[in-house]
């Protein structure tokens, strides 16, 4: 396909490692925030490739892995009502609660449904106006305007009988709060490309200020991800630190304009809780006054829910780029795709679960 | 989740201020909203997220970008070619 085939072109990989590994004197570690940049290494063995000094630690942007387990509790106790319709990415299913998964409600009669595009929830809305629809709307600044459509649609189209579970996540707030913590060991940061498609670079220039640290805006494909890591390895060994972008074809410096004046239009930004990380200042959003009607949150009465995770799941550190999966004694044993004790292990984007697809066993040393 | 594919328009129509686009995927034809990207034409490839086109792919940067990549590429003659690649 076009736009895919040619950026996963081998020769070209390989020659980039080459200049990666002719470029880089020093031990850098790099962090790719997007758990799609995490599959496309361990997929391609990306990693393998590198020389020892390049370390790749992999970030929390896996929106499945974040959403707070007290809204997976409530999308649950949602689900089991008669009255309602729940429906989710399919992602969320298997994601644990504290005592189950969406998988397991639906087992026991709950109406959930798995939609590829919000716009399907509006849709068995309008088809089902007896019953409510609630749309479990997560995710990061890519989905955020394709769900506040959603929202904007509902309310012009006088639905009465659709609302969001809204958990939504932003990309630069998590950023700054691994960069501020005093445990960071990230040299450079490669940005999430369809995040910058949506939301443009300038939101990193105050990042890259504050903490003299190099930022690449790179795609998803193996031929991306490199030369994104070279031109974040030739900034660090220059000594300079800018905002730099690779996934030209698709980010420009201001973003689409469109997709954040819906945006802005439907949500404001407020504080969020990220599953296995804690709150985050001003690092998700919610709806606005004028979509209250449309907030699961307000319209139903949901009880407050605080669960612990599992003792022995460490995806808070995985998910801070401080551990690796393969450093979790329960990875592949106790924690499976099948049977997941944390949400890395259940997520096309979460990193345990990408270890476990392409990599059990760590890489020899 | 924010994996977007890339995807050719091939018709593009607007009902009650809606965009809607039929768009093609390799061999598969799916319709996306292209509220977002209200500057592309026919013939023109969008990126599309969760049936949402979240831009429109830059043309020129994209070749240009790849001849830079792709000469790099040529540069290295004592790589074996890709089929001889046992992987």
């Amino acid at each position: 396909m076009k736009y895919l085939d040619e950026y996963r072109d081998g020769r070209i990989a390989r020659r980039l490692a080459q200049e990666i590994t002719e470029t880089a004197t020093k031990h850098w570690v790099l962090m790719e925030i997007c758990g799609g940049q995490t599959h496309t290494i361990m997929r391609y063995g990306l990693d393998e490739l590198l020389p020892r000094n390049i370390e790749l630690v992999h970030g929390p942007g896996c929106p499945v892995c974040v959403t707070p387990l007290e809204t997976i509790d409530r999308a649950i106790a949602l689900s089991l009502r008669a009255d309602i319709i729940l429906v989710s990415y399919g992602d969320m299913l298997r994601v644990p609660g504290s005592n189950a998964d969406l998988f397991r409600a639906k087992a026991q009669g709950a109406d959930v449904r798995i939609a590829y595009s919000p716009i399907e929830a509006i849709k068995i809305a309008r088809n089902n106006p007896k019953r409510k629809v609630v749309f479990l709307a997560i995710g990061f600044e890519t989905t955020a305007p394709a769900n506040a459509m959603a929202a904007y649609q509902a309310k012009h189209e006088g639905l009465t009988n659709f609302s969001m579970l809204v958990s939504h996540v932003l990309v630069p707030p998590a950023i700054r709060a691994l960069l501020a913590s005093p445990s960071n060991r990230v040299q450079g940061f490669i940005a999430p490309g369809h995040v910058c498609t949506v939301m443009g670079c300038h939101e990193y220039e105050g990042l890259v200020r504050d903490f003299r640290i190099p930022m690449v805006v790179g795609g998803f494909e193996p031929v991306d991800l490199l030369q994104a890591i070279l031109m974040l390895v030739k900034q660090l060994e220059s000594g300079v630190a800018h905002v730099e972008n690779q996934y030209v074809r698709s980010v420009s410096y201001q973003g689409n304009l469109p997709a954040q004046q819906i945006l802005q239009e439907v949500f404001e930004v407020a504080d969020q809780k990220w599953r296995g990380i804690g709150t985050i200042p001003r690092s998700g959003l919610r709806l606005r006054d004028g979509y209250a009607a449309y907030d699961a949150d307000r319209i139903f009465d949901l009880e407050l829910i605080t669960a612990d995770e599992p003792a022995e799941c460490i995806s808070a550190k995985v998910l801070q780029g401080l551990k690796k999966p393969t450093d979790c004694a329960a990875f592949a044993i106790r924690c499976t795709p099948e049977n997941p004790l944390g949400a890395p292990m259940v997520s096309a984007e979460g990193a345990c679960a990408a270890y476990y697809r392409y990599r059990r066993q760590p890489v020899a040393s | 989740m924010c994996l977007a594919i890339p995807g050719k328009i091939l018709s593009a129509d607007e009902s009650n201020g809606l965009l809607v686009g039929r768009i093609q995927f390799g061999g598969i034809v799916r319709s996306a909203r292209l509220d977002f990207v209200p500057e592309a034409r026919v013939g023109d490839y969008v990126m599309v997220h969760v049936g949402f086109a979240i831009s429109r792919v830059d043309e020129k940067e994209a070749e240009r970008t790849y001849a830079l990549l792709k000469e790099m590429g040529a540069l290295e003659a004592e790589l074996p070619p890709e089929d001889n690649e046992s992987a």
